[in-house]
């Protein structure tokens, strides 16, 4: 595990936070009000309190760049997780319905139970995608492609009961649009410290277990033998990826296909180094979600569109060719 | 009787054919007296027996139950029934539960294609219908050309498909949501897929094209139940694959497009109807006539509860069928599980 046997991954690295970087500046300008980039930059070193482009890129650009990387890396580290863990090329949260059942939880919980507030929202959100991943886990047992069937039916049930509340109450129509796609979109002004602290502290747990989930992978005699619990360290797994999804779905909306593709854009790379992988994840997932929420800005004459069309469009012909690139879906 | 012919012995596969007739006439007798129940509901229940009356032409609530109810309940039938059996195509062509055209984006190709003379031109019958099956049609030529490569996988082709739907999914919102706001308010009733509001005007072509492609079906069934089989066995039985796939293709995409066209994408028809035929008949492959009156069973059950549901709301139908369709695919997960 030496640095020269992954010079590449090292490579990629470098090369994909510079790439984050330049996006990250490039969707300062882009929005209602272009601003140049060297004018986008003053706003951050020298801001000048009087000037509109200044503050639209302080108060509205800034947080909004900052939750969507939060939120791809969220989603990237969560299935780079549960694809590692559970062997299964096609695991994703969207996928196998913990996002839906996140956003099904929460759109219940504040039309039916009057839940408010960041914290309560969190753990409704959480409850939801745990239950949702249990009863994934629990119909579609240890078979792949079982487990996507139990987790595209999942997501259809709550597709269905969502728009079935939505008709019956026209005034959640808003609030239902927002939970059915994902979107950033004046997701920044909302009060949302509580879910970003317990995305970075979850990121940091994701990037910590990538030792010992190696360690698992090699079987459970390796593992006893270098001191690593195979039960705590896959619990702790399921328990992070889970809490990864449901707060990125809790900030954003569902969004679908981060989860899966980045892992398969980035695993050739990392080399079969599970702490690599994770690494690249957490630049790479961030990358795809900021460029994403960029274009979505600029795609609509009248408004804007919602991320998750977004990675959608990007993430399937993405799919496609990692599949064909890969000859199978194996890992 | 279109059963998978496994060479297990005379008295096993007799006894095989004897459980699947049985399935399928009780599946054809719960369509009917669902079938029956539809045209009994309409703003309240009527009676039965006015409603025969209504079908000899007599009696107050003739037109009602002969001009409304009937071509609605006519075309959940013959749609369910054609969503099953399309279902079934593409998973006897895949040889996967997975693979039907709901789950590998045939359905939202040809939305996108109505979605697109929607929004383009003027859109007619005619024109509709020819978009769906160029859409739904061009979707399957995407999803085949692109998995096509070191041989035949299925489930290669079902993850490409995922891909290709997915991103159909988000670009027919995208262009509902770029389009003017009485279009997108008429396509996006549509989204969900609906069979609200169908006359006899709208009924009589699809359900002719329908038929047609159903008795083209008989001729390749058997020759499809051995490819299921697998490449070899399938062509040392004398099939020639190649062909068989493009007419199997042709026509599952016929059938599920022509029902996309009329009564926009209803889901979880074709993944689950061919799926409970199958488990209810204890089939070897994806027997087509339990799957096509497993659907038509479906489809209409599923129309009659989004018309009772939330009276006066008429759901559209197909919130109703990712409800059902989705609930029972589950339980059957858990049931095949626990054996």
């Amino acid at each position: 595990m030496s640095g020269t046997s992954h010079r590449g991954a090292t490579l990629a690295l470098v090369g994909g936070l510079i790439l984050l970087v330049a996006a990250v500046l490039v969707s300062f300008t882009v929005g209602q009000g272009e601003v140049s980039v060297p004018e986008a930059f003053r706003a951050l070193v020298s801001p000048d309190a009087g000037d509109d482009a200044h503050l639209t890129v302080r108060t509205v650009r800034v947080p909004r760049a900052l939750l969507a990387m939060l939120v791809g890396a969220a989603l990237a580290l969560s299935g780079a997780l549960v694809q590692t863990l559970t062997r299964n090329p096609l695991a994703e949260p969207g996928l196998l319905g913990v996002t839906a059942g996140a956003s099904f939880a929460v759109v219940v919980a504040t039309q039916f139970l009057d839940v408010t507030g960041q914290v309560a929202t969190l753990v409704v959100a959480f409850v939801g995608a745990a239950l949702a991943a249990f009863v994934v886990q629990a119909v579609g047992g240890a078979d792949p492609l079982r487990l996507l069937l139990a987790g595209v039916a999942l997501t259809a049930v709550l597709a269905g009961f969502s728009i079935g509340i939505r008709l019956t109450d026209p005034d959640t129509f808003d609030t239902y649009r927002f939970w059915s796609v994902g979107s950033l979109a004046g997701r920044e002004q909302l009060p949302l410290l509580v879910p970003c602290v317990v995305l970075m502290a979850a990121l940091a747990a994701a990037l910590l277990l990538g030792r010992p989930l190696s360690a698992v992978l090699l079987g459970d005699e390796v593992a006893h033998g270098l001191g690593v619990s195979v039960l705590r360290t896959r619990v702790l797994t399921l328990l992070v990826a889970t809490v990864l999804a449901a707060t990125a779905t809790a900030v954003a909306g569902p969004i679908m296909f981060v989860g899966l593709i980045v892992p398969h854009l980035v695993r050739r790379i990392a080399q079969g180094s599970i702490t690599w992988l994770l690494l690249l994840c957490l630049v790479t997932g961030p990358l795809l979600v900021v460029l994403s929420d960029t274009l979505a800005r600029v795609l609509l004459e009248t408004g804007e569109v919602p991320v998750a069309i977004l990675t959608a469009v990007i993430g399937g012909p993405m799919l496609i060719w990692v599949v064909r690139r890969n000859g199978a879906v194996g890992l | 009787m279109s059963v998978l012919s496994v060479p297990l012995g005379a008295g096993r596969r007799l006894r095989l054919d004897a459980r699947t007739s049985l399935v399928c006439m009780v599946l054809a007798m719960l369509s009917l007296v669902v079938g029956v129940a539809s045209l009994c509901y309409g703003s309240d229940w009527d009676r039965p027996a006015d409603v025969l009356a209504a079908l000899r032409g007599e009696g107050p609530i003739q037109v009602s139950v002969t001009q409304w109810r009937m071509p609605r309940v006519l075309a959940a039938l013959v749609f369910g029934a054609a969503l099953g059996l399309a279902g079934a195509i593409f998973q006897n062509l895949t040889r996967n539960p997975l693979g039907a055209p709901d789950i590998i984006g045939l359905d939202a190709g040809a939305y996108t294609g109505v979605l697109l003379v929607f929004t383009l031109t003027v859109a007619s019958e005619a024109t509709i219908t020819a978009a769906a099956m160029a859409g739904g049609l061009g979707a399957a030529l995407a999803v085949y050309a692109l998995s096509v490569g070191a041989g035949f996988s299925g489930l290669r082709l079902i993850v490409i498909g995922i891909g290709v739907q997915a991103m159909l999914t988000a670009i027919n919102s995208w262009i509902i949501l770029r389009a003017q706001l009485d279009v997108a308010i008429s396509a996006s009733v549509w989204q969900a897929g609906s069979l609200n509001g169908l006359d006899w005007v709208d009924v009589d072509g699809p359900v002719t094209i329908i038929g047609v492609l159903a008795l083209a079906l008989v001729l390749l069934a058997r020759p499809m139940h051995q490819a299921a089989l697998g490449d070899e066995p399938a062509i040392t039985s004398g099939v020639r694959l190649g062909p068989l796939r493009v007419l199997l293709i042709l026509v599952g995409v016929g059938l599920s497009a022509t029902v996309t066209a009329i009564a926009g994408p209803i889901v979880f028809i074709a993944l689950s109807a061919p799926q409970i035929g199958r488990r209810l008949a204890a089939a070897a492959g994806v027997p087509l006539l339990p799957a096509a009156l497993a659907g038509a069973f479906l489809l209409t059950a599923s129309d009659l509860v989004a018309q009772w549901l939330l009276a006066p709301t008429v759901l559209p139908v197909g919130v109703v069928t990712t409800g059902v369709g989705g609930l029972y695919l589950l339980w059957l997960l858990t049931k095949e599980i626990r054996r």
